[in-house]
């Protein structure tokens, strides 16, 4: 999972534009209209480079809105699905039951196995 | 428990009003990203994965109950009903707002709390001996000293802008429990020939991807000049620590780099100059730092009493728990109680506000009210009379507080890795479940002995990876995860880093080579008695690489 | 950009030179280090406006020593806020050198380092957002006390502790 600040801009398949949203950090991702979803389904997908590039700098421009915007790989099916695993884990949460103070919802036993 | 006074108090909440302003400032747009970072993170405020991030500090590991129970508050009204506490005496939410983040400071400092310095290239939050003031091996309780360094260090002027952060931890016993040979200053209270209390200083360690033991700057330093020296030590840092490349911007690469002797002789130049000015610390300053200290009346009591005893014989799960958890306490008829924050198949050093509540009820019951946090991410009541101890322990065990399994394999210290943290390669937590559950029945974990498991997520070694006597390191290959196996690491006064048992493996192959290479001990120790970190030390990493492969 | 002197926005009395102009001998400049480096000390004894000189926060302040008489300013940089070394070159200059004229902060200078900077012996600023530079008397009453005295800069905040370090509480600051 190259750290996203890592990435030159060479993509391979297709990529979104993703980002936290400023107010309250959750994970947002850019629309064909320039707007913000939280939902991944609803993010434009870009297929070249220069689309990408200038995709990166419309959201950066964004800055009251979206933080630390990057471009992140998806699998296009044919709407937005997570490219790897960070991008799961962002859109999913983390892989494991939550702690919590309501009665066990789950068997232990289950929690160490893989969710990829 | 130290107490806050009218001027620490008007501090914190001052403190909560610039944030509210700051974060403000950020959300009309009047600051950038850029100009808002630093500020957010010297406050604790990062942004993870899902979310931002609230780190809260516990100033040297001692909470109060009703600060345990504003802690579960928090967590209940502004995150998902649980924290994490980590390995340098903080507690960290997951999901809370930038929005709320003012209301949260604000709420916290009704109790005394606060984020100040949790985060950001500042001197950060000042660490110590979890068991700082009722061990019995220690020359003199350090939180005291802990309390002198957050006051010098407190928006210091000067060192607010550092090349990096800047961790100091201290610890006052022969057995160091706050691993200050991995930080960037470990101070340890002495005595010298005279019998006058002062300070050892090492400078230099640190973890993540450039491990160093701290290395020895002063053997003595007369306690009078404890804040002239680390004045003189940062400003010499601050001057010349590197600024080009922040994975080079910690103390312990200026002092590879440039050598101990000669950041002694820096250092020294500058303290002679100020030795002897205004930061030298009087005894009525420290009579009043230390009168703030207030430490429960112990009642006069034998250790062992009978009802203790009865229990131990006729419960064995007790028995069980007692012989893992208590340990003695520097009173006599008093233990101290580890609360073990690693249930087997739960996050390790997670906790929920119930039991944080429930654990705040048990400490004003059982532990003078007083509650304290390891660098272990384990909790601790550190006043208990041992004749609660039975009562103690079912009510800790009702609460699922009572898993019997400090210092064995499945108490490991795990970072947040890639189920969290934005800088992750790999997840941490689910390997971690997976190996204790692996090692769930006791019985065999105990047949194992003490053996520290830490695991990070990536090199930057939160999980303390390098000082595990197992270390596992995350790390990525085409986009899979993938984990780098180190053995021989401790973190005490021997302190070490692991050796690299061989190269990465899968995932899925983790748990199944750590069991091979606990069994390769257990066939190779010469004696029940030999731990497993000193079976490393005796034969070196090779007999163990046969584990690193399946045996079809 | 705006420039606070004495708590206030004020007229920068000085031209700031930068490379190989020739440095006039009528108004204020603040010169390169570099410049004053080439003088001699005795050379500038003649000079009766002030100079000023800019010091880069990778110099030590020592080099500035045999000058520090004839010098009645010294600039030093924030190229980013993050970098901190002028802070430590501030408190050098006042508290091992003396120095007593102004000390400017340039560069990327915003309201969130007021507090500190004044606190470690600047008293001058070239702010980098008018916004910032209005709210300046403001950001300094943020913390009505602190922890630790810092010498040169501080005498206008009161503290935990007077130094030398005790707790002579001054009245009035009640320790209920
Ligand atoms: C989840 C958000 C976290 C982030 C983004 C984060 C980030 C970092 C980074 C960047 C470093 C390396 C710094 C350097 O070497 O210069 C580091 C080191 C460290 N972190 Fe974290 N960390 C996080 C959580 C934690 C947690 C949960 C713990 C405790 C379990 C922790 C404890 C430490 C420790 C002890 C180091 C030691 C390395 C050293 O200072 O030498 N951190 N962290
Ligand atoms: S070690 Fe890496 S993955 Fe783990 S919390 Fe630290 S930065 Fe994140």
């Amino acid at each position: 999972m190259a750290h996203p600040h890592q990435q030159k801009l060479k993509i391979s398949g297709s990529v979104v534009i993703t980002a936290n949203r400023l107010a309250d950090g959750v994970v947002i991702h850019r629309t064909s209209e320039g707007q913000w979803s939280e939902n991944l389904a609803g993010a434009q997908i870009l297929l070249t480079a220069d689309e990408a590039l200038a995709a990166l700098k419309a959201a950066q421009a964004d800055g009251l809105i979206a933080v630390g915007p990057y471009v992140a790989r998806v699998e296009a099916t044919p709407t937005a699905k997570p490219g790897n695993l960070r991008e799961k884990i962002r859109t999913e949460g983390p892989t494991f039951p939550l702690p919590s103070d309501a009665p066990v919802a789950y068997l232990p036993n289950e929690v160490g196995k893989v969710a990829a | 428990m130290y107490v806050y006074d009218e001027f620490d108090r008007t501090f914190i909440a001052e403190r909560a009003a610039q944030f509210r302003d700051q974060v403000a400032r950020r959300l009309s747009g009047e600051v950038t990203e850029d100009e808002f970072k630093p500020l957010r993170l010297m406050n604790g405020v990062y942004l993870q994965l899902h979310a931002y991030m609230l780190r809260i500090a516990i100033p040297y590991g001692t909470l109060s109950s009703n600060q345990l129970r504003k802690i579960a508050e928090i967590g209940r009204v502004y995150d998902r009903g649980y924290g994490h506490f980590t390995t340098r005496q903080n507690i960290q939410f997951n999901w809370i707002k930038l929005s709320d983040m003012p209301d949260v400071l604000v709420s916290l400092a009704e109790a005394g709390l606060h984020a100040i310095q949790t985060s950001g290239n500042c001197i950060r939050n000042i660490t110590t001996d979890q068991w700082a003031g009722v061990a019995p091996d220690e020359i003199e309780d350090p939180r005291f000293w802990a309390e002198v360094l957050r006051q010098w260090s407190s928006l210091h002027p000067e060192f607010t802008f550092l090349p990096r952060k800047f961790k100091i931890a201290i610890t006052a016993a022969p057995h160091d429990r706050a691993a200050i040979k991995v930080h960037d200053v470990g101070l340890r209270l002495v005595r010298n020939d005279a019998g006058e209390v002062g300070f050892q200083v090492l400078v230099g360690g640190g973890l993540g991807r450039s491990p160093f033991i701290g290395k020895l700057l002063r053997d003595f330093l007369p306690k009078e000049h404890l804040i002239s020296y680390l004045e003189a030590i940062l400003r010499t840092y601050n001057a010349h620590g590197r600024r080009d490349n922040i994975y080079k911007a910690r103390i312990k690469i200026l002092v590879h780099e440039i050598g101990v002797e000669k950041l002694k002789a820096d250092v020294e130049k500058e303290w002679e100059r100020i030795r002897d000015g205004y930061l030298k610390l009087d005894d009525a300053f420290l009579a009043d730092i230390r009168s703030r200290f207030i430490y429960p009346a112990y009642e006069t009591l034998e250790d062992e009493p009978e009802g203790l005893k009865r229990a131990l014989a006729a419960d064995a799960r007790f028995a069980t728990w007692h012989r893992n958890s208590v340990a003695p306490h520097k009173a006599p008829g008093y233990g101290i109680v580890t609360v073990s924050l690693k249930p087997i198949g739960k996050p390790p050093g997670d906790a929920t506000s119930g039991q944080l509540d429930a654990l705040a009820d048990l400490a004003d019951t059982y532990s003078a009210g007083e509650i304290r946090v390891g660098h272990e991410q384990n909790l601790v009541l550190p006043h208990v009379r041992q004749q609660d101890l039975y009562a103690l322990w079912q009510k800790l065990d009702a609460a699922g507080l009572a898993t019997p399994n400090v210092n064995l394999i499945s108490d490991s210290i795990t970072c947040p890795g890639l189920d969290y943290c934005s800088l992750a390669n790999a997840r941490s937590i689910p390997i971690a479940t997976a190996i204790a559950e692996r090692f769930a029945d006791h019985d065999k974990a105990r047949s194992v002995g003490r053996l520290h498991l830490n695991i990070s997520g990536c090199i930057n070694a939160c999980g303390h990876h390098h000082v595990g006597h197992i270390g596992i390191l995350g790390v990525e290959k085409n986009d899979r995860e993938f984990y780098q196996i180190t053995l021989g690491g401790k973190a005490d006064e021997d302190a070490r880093f692991g050796d690299l048992l061989g190269p990465a493996i899968p995932y899925e192959e983790v748990v199944d080579t750590i069991e091979r290479i606990v069994n390769r001990y257990l066939d190779l120790r010469q004696s029940e008695t030999e731990l497993f970190v000193d079976t490393v030390k005796r034969l070196g990493v090779e007999p163990f690489k046969e584990a690193l492969h399946a045996v079809h | 950009m705006p420039y606070i002197k004495k708590g206030e926005i004020a007229d920068d009395p000085y031209v700031r030179l930068g490379g190989d102009e020739p440095v006039p001998t009528d108004v204020p400049v603040i010169v390169p280090l570099e410049w004053l480096l080439a003088q001699t000390p005795q050379s500038l004894e003649g000079r009766n406006v002030p100079l000023g000189v800019a010091l880069p926060n990778d110099k030590p302040e020592s080099l500035l020593e045999p000058y520090l008489p004839r010098l009645s300013l010294i600039a030093l940089d924030f190229p980013i806020y993050r970098d901190g070394r002028a802070f430590t070159q501030a408190r050098r200059l006042r508290e091992a050198y003396g120095f007593t004229g102004e000390i400017r902060a340039e560069g990327d200078v915003l309201r969130d380092q007021f507090l500190f900077m004044v606190r470690s012996g600047f008293d001058a600023f070239e702010v980098k957002k008018d916004k910032d530079a209005k709210a300046f008397a403001e950001a300094l009453q943020e913390f009505s006390g602190f922890y630790q005295p810092a010498g040169a800069g501080d005498a206008h905040f009161r503290f935990r502790f007077a130094p030398p370090f005790s707790p002579a509480m001054k009245e009035g600051e009640s320790d209920a």
